[in-house]
């Protein structure tokens, strides 16, 4: 196999990993939101599903999680799914567990808001949602960018997971090429790519920060 | 006409009765202050009339509109739209200010009136401009809270609550996290409002300011009002508990 060959093959393995990440995120970050409003429930039933659900996420393997996620419609429930369920698995998988881990960093945002804020919105007459959206949100968000910034880093490389149900991932392809050709270099330009990767994302999430450090 | 009036006001905590029955009216251009030592009830009763807290009986009534009243043993609070009516008629000015960190000054001030009262940004931006050439900080209409003194924040706060045109103006101790110097600024400030006749409902440490602002002082201690009077009035009362209250505070001075 010829260096551009391999290259093009890595290539095609390094789109799908950048799809994974973007997916995940679009997916995890929102629902992860509506996870930390249902752990901050007054309803005890919501509380509690909440917890056992974040529980469960944060407890177990995200591979596991994955395997389950993939095969348990058609060995559980005998439906057939098709080639494309793949991808569709491990979108899912990757979006519920991030979504968990994304709910206690808002959770912890959110009850770090000091009363005052929430008062002065109210004499002012904004609606709980106004309060929410406009008061509280823009704040939360600047205070989570560090943890947040830590997940998604974490999400980079968890990317490679996607390799345990055989999707044609980066790391899925290195690992194939390096088997097939003995040879170690996939392995490094994988290697390489990761921490690219994650170097782009430290440097976008430091300009975030910068954009929103005009306020204490 | 009576702007508020509180009838019979109860209040308590886990069992704890902070308010014990607390009746109060304050009618149109008065400005009336409620000092007492702390725990006495005094901040308690200024949320409860602001609807920060909701009170264990009695009655609340702006204008003459009930916002609650009592039924059985319970208080009952009006309609949610009859109290967004009810809340423009008063602003609140907090001991921390709790200005919002992210919005410039000028934003803090008009946002509630563009997105809760639906006037016009233009229309809100000219009345804002008008009150911070007032509170002497037109050159501090772009700048961040975290870039003011405290003394400078407190004025933007009351330029906030001002710029709804309330009828009442309450103050939870204005002045309470500010140093002596600052403090003056901010009272100077509210002397100004007084002298305008702006209905004004103020919870003080500030004797003197008190002394010199008021229409009426009301003394509390225990959750229940032990005297009340016109400044000369207090002052010179037998009450021996106010009277030594009042030489704690000179004593201090």
């Amino acid at each position: 196999m010829s260096i551009q060959m391999m290259l093009l093959q890595l290539g095609k393995g390094m789109l799908v990993s950048v799809e994974i990440f973007a997916l995940t995120l679009l997916f995890s970050l929102p629902l992860g939101l509506f996870v930390s409003f249902g752990r901050m429930s007054k309803n005890g039933i919501v509380r509690g599903l909440t917890k056992a659900y974040i529980s469960l996420m944060r407890g177990t393997p995200l591979m596991l999680q994955l395997l389950i996620i993939y095969f348990g419609p058609s060995l559980l429930f005998k439906i057939r799914t098709g080639t494309e369920y793949r991808f569709v698995a491990v979108i899912i998988a990757f979006s519920i567990n991030y979504a968990a881990y994304f709910a206690e960093i808002y959770r912890s945002g959110i009850e770090s808001m000091p009363i005052g804020q929430y008062e002065a919105a109210k004499v002012l007459g904004y609606s709980k949602a106004q309060t929410f959206v406009k008061i509280i949100l823009p704040q939360v968000i600047k205070r989570i960018l560090p943890s947040v910034t830590n997940e998604i880093i974490t999400l980079v490389k968890d990317t490679s997971l996607a390799f345990a149900i055989a999707q044609a991932e980066m790391f899925t392809i290195a690992k194939q090429i390096a088997a097939a050709q003995t040879t170690i270099m996939p392995l490094m330009i994988a290697g390489v790519f990761y921490y690219v990767f994650n170097f782009i994302v430290a440097l976008v999430m430091e300009r975030v920060e910068k954009a929103l450090s005009y306020y204490r | 006409m009576e702007l508020l009036e509180m009838q019979h006001v109860k209040k308590e905590f886990n069992g704890l009765k902070v308010l014990k029955d607390i009746s109060l009216s304050v009618s149109k251009g008065e400005v009336v202050s409620i000092i007492g030592p702390s725990g006495s009830g005094k901040s308690t009763l200024l949320r409860c009339a602001t609807m920060l807290e909701k009170m264990d009986g009695g009655s609340l009534t702006y204008m003459g509109e009930s916002a609650c009243w009592e039924e059985g043993d319970k208080c009952v609070y009006a309609s949610k739209a009859k109290l967004k009516e009810i809340h423009k008629c008063f602003g609140l000015v907090f001991q921390n200010f709790n200005l919002f960190p992210h919005y410039s000054v000028m934003k803090n001030i008009t946002d509630a009136l563009i997105s809760v009262d639906k006037i016009s940004k233009k229309e809100a931006e000219e009345r804002a401009l008008v009150l911070l050439a007032k509170l002497g900080l037109s050159d501090k209409k772009d700048a961040y809270p975290c870039q003011l003194s405290g003394g400078q924040q407190q004025r933007v706060s009351i330029a906030r609550a001002l710029a709804k045109q309330p009828q009442i103006l309450f103050f939870d101790e204005p002045t309470s996290a500010l140093d002596p110097e600052l403090t003056a600024e901010v009272l100077k400030v509210i002397k100004e409002l007084a002298k305008e006749h702006m209905t004004m409902i103020i919870v003080t440490h500030e004797m003197q300011f008190a002394k010199e602002v008021s229409d009426r002082i009301i003394f509390m201690e225990h959750g229940v009002i032990q005297a009340q009077g016109s400044p000369e009035e207090l002052f010179d009362m037998k009450n021996e508990r106010l009277k030594e209250f009042m030489g704690h505070l000179s004593g201090n001075l």
